[in-house]
Order: C-alpha cells, then sequence, then structure tokens
C-alpha cells in the first residue's frame, strides 16, 4: 500500500507563546515556523505578540524585533534590509517574498512565516540551497567568446590598451529585467513543477539566468547553451502555471524568459 | 578554567581569503587563475554581500562622455581625501583604474551605454575636469545598479575559475605565531564544526563596520570583523575617526540614495526651498564632496531650516527629471523610495538625511595590499602573511574621505594588486611549517567563553547602547566634550559585554552566538574610533571638529595609527604618503580645499 501521511516527525506542533502584556495598544500577532536540527522534536509554531508602536515598518523589522527582544534563537538570514542582497526570501502568509520588502501594514491579520517551502530545513526559516546555488552553476552563467578573435578581459588585452567591446542601447536593453535577479529562490520554490522535479528541472530562477546569456550580445556560445539546455526536463517541465511570476519580490518575469528559451529552441 | 573540547577540522591552502564581496572575490578568483590553491571562506552567500548594494558607479577616466584624464580623477581623490590620502597608492589607483574597468566589462559587467556603444559614465560629486574647473563623468555605471552588476559577475567569474567557497563560515579569528598571520580559525554555520585553515598568505576582505552606528546605510553584515581581528592579534587599525556620512539616507530607514540621483540632475533643498547647497559649495553646488554636503544638510537642520514635522531632514528632489531617465538610469532608487519613504519621485521629493556609510579606516597596508604595522620608528614594516583589502584596508587611497564611485575602483584595483602579490611571493602547493599545539587556544578560549555568556543582558541592549552612543558622541559634527564622554560611555559599553547572555545553546545556525560575536567585533572598533576621534584635535575631511574648525597640516598630516592591547588604546602615527609612483604626475601639494 503507498502510504500518503506524511512522516511523524514532519507534523508541525503547537509551539510557545510570547505574548504582549495588556497595556500595548497596537498588538500585531506574529507565527513563525520552527525547527531545531540539534534535538530530537518536530518542528512547532511559535507565536509572538509584537508592540507595533515600536517597531519599524516591515515584516523584517518586526522578524528582527522578535529576536532582539523576545527570543533570540529564531534563526533566518538577512543582509541588505533594501532588497538587494536575496537574504531574506521566506513564505510570508502562503507567498514568497523578501520579508524587507513587505510592510506589516499590508497583513491585516496575524502573519504567518514559514521558510521557502520544498527546500530542506536546517533551522528555522534557513534552508538549503546547495542544489539551487548548484543548478546555477550548471548553466555556466559568465561571458563566454569562445569565437571571438580577442578574447577581453585578460591580462594582456588590458596592458595592450584595449578598450571596451561596444554593445548598442538596444542590445544592452535586453537585458533590463533580466540582470537585476538577486537568486533569492523565492520563484523556483513557489514553483510546483520545480517542487515535483527539482533535481532535473532548472527551475525559473536559473532559467532566468540562462535567458541573461542567451540575449547576451557579447556572448558567442548561445548554440552551445541552447544545446545544453534541450532535454526533457530542464526547460520543458515548466508547465507555465506563472507562479514565479507572480511572487518575484523584485518585479521580474522569469516565465516569459522561460517562454523565450523554448521559443529559441524551436526556430532554430 | 575549563580547556574546551572541540574537533578541528584542518585544511591547507597556499592562500585564504576571508570576505567574498568584490575585493574578496577579484582576489580570490586572480589567485585561482594564477595557479594558487586559494580558500574564500564568507559568512554570506558571495552575492549577498554589501557590495550588492552599491547604486551609482565605479570612476575610471574612460573619457566616454568627454575629456578626462586619470590625472584629473587622481587630483580629485587627493583633494576629497583633505590630502591624507597616500599619493603614491591614489596614483596607483587612478591609474590602474582604466584597465581594470575595460577588464570588468570583458567579464561581462552590464554597463549601460552610450549612443556609440561604450560604457555609460555619470556625474559625481567631487570629480572635475581639469584640477577642479569643470564637471567630470567618471563614474561608469550600469543603471543604478552598479554593485550588484559587478558583485554577481565577479562571483561568475570566480565559478569560472572554479574558486573553492566556504559559505556561511564564521571567521572567529585570525591564528598568529612570532608576528605571521599563519591562517584562521573558522565556524560552519550548516553543521556546528569548527575549521583551521592554514596558508602562506591570510587576506582580509570582510567590509566596514557601519553597523557600530545607530543608522546606517550597511547591511546587517557590516560589523567590521576582520577589523577586530586585527585588533585582537595585536596589530593596529589606521584613521579609524574617520567615518564617511553619505548626504542622502532615507529619513528613518537609513536605506541608501544613490549619488547618482544628484549626478543626474537632482538637488537638494531646505524648508524654505532653498537649494541650499550654493551657498555651501559655489562652483560644485550639489555634487560637492561627501562631507561637505552632509555638514551642510546638518548646518540647515542645526539653523531651524530642516523639513518635516521636527524639522530634522531635507529634500532631494527628483521630480523634474524626465521619466524615461529615472526608468533608464534610476529604477532602482525609484523603487527604493517607493518601498521605503512612500514617496513617488516623479511627484514628491525623497526625505533625506546624512546616514553612516563607509569606513575610510581599516587596517593598515602598502599598495601591494600588504598589512603594515608601524614599529619604533620604521612605519612600514609589513606583517607576514596577512593581506587586507576593500573597505576593510586602509591604503590609504581614501584619507579622509571617499569619493564617491571610488570605493567599487577600490575593491577592483587592490583585489587584482593582491592577487598579483601574492603569484610574486606565494609559492604554489609549498609545504606549511607545522602550527604549535596551542595555536588556536586563544582563538577558542574567546569562542568558548562566549557561547556560554551566562549574564542578563542581551547582545541587542549592549548593541542598541553602542550605536546609540556612537550616534550621539561621533557623528557628523564633533567636539571634546561630547568625544571626552563618549570615550567614557563607550569604555564603559564594552566593559557591559561582560554581561552578556547568549541564549541559544546550539553550534547549527547559532545566530545568536553569530550576532554576539559581531557584537564583540563592533565594540573593538567603536572604542578605538571614539578615542582616535577625541584624540585628532582638528578638522580633516568626514572629522569635524567644533572646537577645532580648521584644518592643521602642521600638527595633523599624518595617519593615526591605534592598537588596544591589555584592554587599553595606544595611539601612533604614520606619515602620509607626499610622494608618487612615477614621474607622470606632480605631487599634489596640500592646498585649501573649496568646492
Amino acid at each position: 500500500m503507498v502510504e500518503f501521511t506524511l512522516p511523524k516527525n514532519s507534523k508541525v506542533k503547537a509551539g510557545n507563546s510570547l505574548l504582549a502584556s495588556p497595556d500595548v495598544k497596537r498588538v500585531k500577532e506574529i507565527h513563525i515556523y520552527r525547527f531545531e536540527p540539534e534535538d530530537a522534536q518536530n518542528p512547532r509554531l511559535d507565536r509572538y505578540q509584537i508592540d507595533l508602536d515600536q517597531c519599524g515598518s516591515k515584516v523584517l523589522d518586526a522578524i528582527i524585533k522578535i529576536k532582539d527582544e523576545l527570543d533570540p534563537t529564531v534563526t533566518f538570514r538577512r543582509s541588505c534590509r533594501e532588497g538587494v542582497c536575496g537574504s531574506c526570501a521566506m513564505n510570508i502568509n502562503g507567498k514568497n517574498t523578501l520579508a524587507c520588502l513587505v510592510a506589516i501594514a499590508d497583513y491585516p491579520a496575524v502573519i504567518s512565516i514559514y521558510p521557502l517551502p520544498h527546500l530542506k530545513v536546517i533551522k528555522d526559516l534557513v534552508v538549503d540551497m546547495t542544489s539551487f546555488y548548484q543548478q546555477y552553476a550548471s548553466i555556466e552563467p559568465w561571458l563566454q567568446q569562445n569565437n571571438s578573435e580577442a578574447v577581453r578581459g585578460t591580462e594582456d588585452s588590458v596592458a595592450s590598451g584595449a578598450r571596451e567591446q561596444l554593445q548598442s542601447i538596444d542590445e544592452r536593453k535586453q537585458l533590463d529585467g533580466v540582470y537585476e535577479c538577486v537568486l533569492c529562490a523565492c520563484c523556483s520554490a513557489s514553483c510546483p513543477s520545480y517542487w515535483w522535479n527539482g533535481d532535473r528541472y532548472l527551475g525559473p530562477a536559473v532559467l532566468l539566468q540562462a535567458y541573461r546569456w542567451l540575449v547576451e550580445s557579447r556572448d558567442d556560445q548561445k548554440d552551445q547553451r541552447l544545446d545544453a539546455l534541450n532535454d526533457a526536463f530542464k526547460v520543458y517541465r515548466c508547465h507555465t502555471i506563472m507562479n514565479c511570476t507572480d511572487t518575484c519580490p523584485k518585479g521580474l518575469n522569469p516565465a516569459k524568459a522561460i517562454a523565450e528559451i523554448k521559443k529559441m529552441l524551436v526556430q532554430r | 578554567m575549563h580547556k574546551p573540547a572541540y574537533k578541528i577540522i584542518e585544511h591547507n591552502y597556499d592562500v585564504v581569503v576571508v570576505g567574498a564581496g568584490g575585493a574578496g572575490l577579484r582576489a580570490a578568483f586572480g589567485m585561482a587563475e594564477k595557479g594558487l590553491k586559494t580558500a574564500c571562506l564568507s559568512k554570506v552567500f558571495p552575492t549577498r554581500s554589501h557590495t550588492v548594494a552599491a547604486q551609482g558607479g565605479v570612476s575610471a577616466a574612460l573619457g566616454n562622455m568627454g575629456e578626462d584624464d586619470w590625472r584629473y580623477h587622481m587630483y580629485d581623490t587627493v583633494k576629497g581625501s583633505d590630502w591624507l590620502g597616500d599619493q603614491d597608492a591614489i596614483e596607483y589607483m587612478c591609474k590602474e583604474a582604466i584597465p581594470a574597468i575595460i577588464e570588468l566589462e570583458g567579464y561581462g559587467v552590464p554597463f549601460s551605454r552610450t549612443p556609440e556603444g561604450k560604457i555609460y559614465q555619470r556625474a559625481f560629486g567631487g570629480m572635475t575636469t581639469h584640477f577642479g574647473k569643470g564637471q567630470a563623468k567618471r563614474t561608469c555605471a550600469a543603471a543604478d545598479a552598479t554593485g550588484h552588476a559587478i558583485l554577481h559577475t565577479l562571483y561568475q567569474q570566480a565559478l569560472k575559475h572554479q574558486t573553492e567557497f566556504f559559505i556561511e563560515y564564521i571567521v572567529l579569528d585570525l591564528i598568529m605565531e612570532q608576528g605571521e598571520c599563519r591562517g584562521v580559525l573558522a565556524w560552519c554555520l550548516e553543521d556546528g564544526s569548527l575549521h583551521l585553515f592554514t596558508a602562506q598568505m591570510t587576506v582580509m576582505a570582510t567590509g566596514g563596520y557601519g553597523r557600530g552606528y545607530f543608522s546606517c546605510t550597511s547591511a546587517h553584515t557590516v560589523t567590521g570583523d576582520g577589523n577586530a581581528m586585527v585588533l585582537r592579534a595585536g596589530l593596529p587599525l589606521q584613521d579609524m575617526e574617520f567615518v564617511q556620512f553619505h548626504p542622502t539616507g532615507i529619513y528613518g530607514e537609513g536605506c541608501l540614495i544613490s549619488e547618482g540621483v544628484r549626478g543626474e540632475g537632482g538637488f537638494l533643498t531646505n524648508a524654505e526651498g532653498e537649494r541650499f547647497m550654493a551657498r555651501y559649495a559655489p562652483s560644485a553646488g550639489d555634487l560637492a564632496s561627501r562631507d561637505v554636503v552632509s555638514r551642510a544638510i546638518t548646518l540647515e537642520i542645526n539653523e531651524g531650516r530642516g523639513v518635516g514635522a521636527d524639522k530634522d531632514h531635507v529634500f532631494l528632489h527628483l521630480e523634474h527629471l524626465d521619466r524615461a531617465l529615472l526608468n533608464e538610469r534610476l529604477p532602482g532608487i525609484t523603487e527604493t523610495a517607493r518601498v521605503f519613504a512612500g514617496v513617488d519621485v516623479t511627484q514628491e521629493p525623497i526625505p533625506v538625511i546624512p546616514t553612516v556609510h563607509y569606513s575610510m579606516g581599516g587596517i593598515p597596508t602598502n599598495r601591494f595590499a600588504e598589512v603594515v604595522t608601524a614599529v619604533e620608528g620604521n612605519p612600514d614594516v609589513v606583517v607576514p602573511g596577512l593581506m587586507a583589502i576593500g573597505e576593510a584596508a586602509c591604503v590609504s587611497v581614501h584619507g579622509a574621505n571617499r569619493l564617491g564611485s571610488n570605493s567599487l575602483l577600490d575593491l577592483i584595483v587592490f583585489g587584482r594588486a593582491a592577487a598579483n602579490r601574492c603569484a610574486e611571493i606565494v609559492v604554489p602547493g609549498q609545504k606549511l611549517k607545522p602550527l604549535q599545539q596551542a595555536a588556536c587556544e586563544a582563538a577558542l578560549a574567546r569562542f568558548d567563553r562566549i557561547r556560554y555568556s551566562k549574564g542578563d543582558l542581551l547582545p541587542s541592549e549592549i548593541r542598541l547602547a553602542m550605536q546609540k552612543e556612537m550616534q550621539k558622541s561621533a557623528a557628523v559634527f564633533r567636539t571634546a566634550d561630547l568625544l571626552h564622554q563618549g570615550v567614557v560611555n563607550m569604555e564603559a559599553i564594552a566593559r557591559s559585554f561582560a554581561r552578556v547572555r547568549v541564549t541559544d545553546a546550539s553550534l547549527i545556525w547559532n545566530t545568536d552566538l553569530v550576532e554576539t560575536l559581531e557584537l564583540d567585533n563592533l565594540l573593538a572598533q567603536m572604542r578605538v574610533t571614539m578615542h582616535a576621534a577625541h584624540n585628532r584635535t582638528e578638522s580633516r575631511g568626514s572629522h569635524a571638529r567644533e572646537d577645532f574648525p580648521e584644518r592643521d597640516d602642521v600638527n595633523w598630516l599624518k595617519h593615526t595609527v591605534i592598537w588596544l592591547q591589555n584592554e587599553t588604546v595606544r595611539i601612533g602615527y604614520r606619515p602620509v604618503h607626499l610622494y608618487t609612483l612615477s614621474d607622470d604626475v606632480d605631487v599634489i601639494p596640500p592646498a585649501r580645499r573649496v568646492y
């Protein structure tokens, strides 16, 4: 018989509650998924109440406040706090996003915070992104000019007083909306197809970067790059579900990039 | 005292690079490219390093948008530094800037382009032509996400060169033996294990220490860990009193709004709607050097001409700029202003305030990136086995005040210089002499002591006290009274660290412990910053003393070097290099600094 229930230790149990004192006027309740790898306990959902009058405006501010004042063991990644480093990707009320970019005020009721879905949880909101990074490396995301007469950027070319390669404004425009990706993995972790075939389907974030090099006018390995993508899984497991584009906290459109790659594969 | 029982995993490399921002990455793959076995350790995944947040651009006298010359760039940098910069190093940086940018373009950085297809360059503060006469367009930009574009490209090059990374490793301390650096001890967050990395050369690329202040543009991770390790190793830091306030951080949030905004035509106004910069910098106006603009804003606020309910900030205007230009050149700050200030920049101004942004000071090095210390009259004693680059280093190319877009340049030029130097002096595969048994003991003892801290103060309480004290006593304008009290208070705050409590007892991803270790690092740096600021009785660059309003070249044309030993502070000095590297350019003698 196939077993359809989840393993016992994956069940999320009710956790601790740290509630605000009754005299706090603007209370906000925040639930955070907790998992401690160094004990054998199941994950749990802890409840915290904070005073909104003493808190910054973003969800990340609230989580930091909880860590600073209520529970220093709450664990999450964060760095720039302005949406450019991609560290604080998490699932907030069902949607993957960067906690530093979303306002507490955008969530009228309780805020529930979970790690990015379908990635192995290391601790609390920290997930294992090893496979995501390996897939990024697998598309060889660097400028390749194997056919060019002069390979740029080498010590020799620089010493000889070489100048930059020319690129028209229109050629450069191809990269807008593409190069800005912060590798937060919100999109890939929102994709049901990636949940199912994350080992062989590259997922939207990595495909967006694959596309970035396919439309780079300075790169001359387009055919080879397309060859490398052309199997049943890497691109074609995209079923245009569009969760990626819907969830991207930077407003990028990975689904469109994937569609463009599919067109390139068919048209060449 | 109980002896901590930790299992330590050993690794041997030719070179260990600590930090994977712009400087660390450029150094690490440069070394790998030259056949050196290189490990690059970082507390965050490389593309999350704070280089990613640089917006406006990277300077180089390419002359794509008008006449330019690296000598003009050098003049501007020396003047910007208020003559505290070392002119040989500045010559090197400004000359090397041109090939360094061409190299970056060759790596694939998506620079914006001119109609001819060349790299787009914009105006920036303090960047002039003909030695102060015209406004230069020298800052090479990828829209307003230049740091992002460069950092991701450098990481891609590191992948290409198969650089070995150790990511989410917290480096705890340098391992020193007889004055020589032998490597580092690090803690892996993923599984909680400890690692000893030994190498012929250790390169600190650990960034600045903006998080010592309450309001900064810096990321949460910008805690100057490398600087603190150097202090604990008994080595000095240099010019720590020089902390840059960026004129335009978003009021209340601290997020950076690029100087590129003013480079593209944006301007500042006070409560009377006056473009006040014209009074402070008649010729450069809104594009004066950062220290000048930050002081002007502070004076406007102090004199009651600030905007807002509390009259405590000013406005940065972009409403008059063409929408197409905003979309093409400033899309990132348009978004940042919307998210963090609730402002539609096409309709209304952004509320801004001078915000801590950059550390001119750091680990003293020569222009080869080798760490130096002053010993008995010799100011240039090289510390064997140790290098520093990027914001962590004080070469010094920025002196008392860094020009905007010179920091990305610093990363690239000196990251590359470190790789070149290592190719000369590190022998690939050379067997390392064995370490003494007790080599890691001090580092382990510190780690163990802090890990089991059971006091009555949360790290966040001590951190907040430190940040507020720095903000109050070592801000844009400083006085002897404020700094004296600041020294006393900061010493007390640092002592209160003995009462800290670490709540999380685990070793896997214990960010409570990470933040406490970072706090310890910050406290050491804030102590020396406060002492150095109190000690320097003149005004120069970012260090503005109300009680000593003039620059004093007779007594103070020298670098501060400051040690923290046996819980006491010791101050010494190194001479400023008032000489050039070659005959291609003349020394720029100290002069009055007017914009």
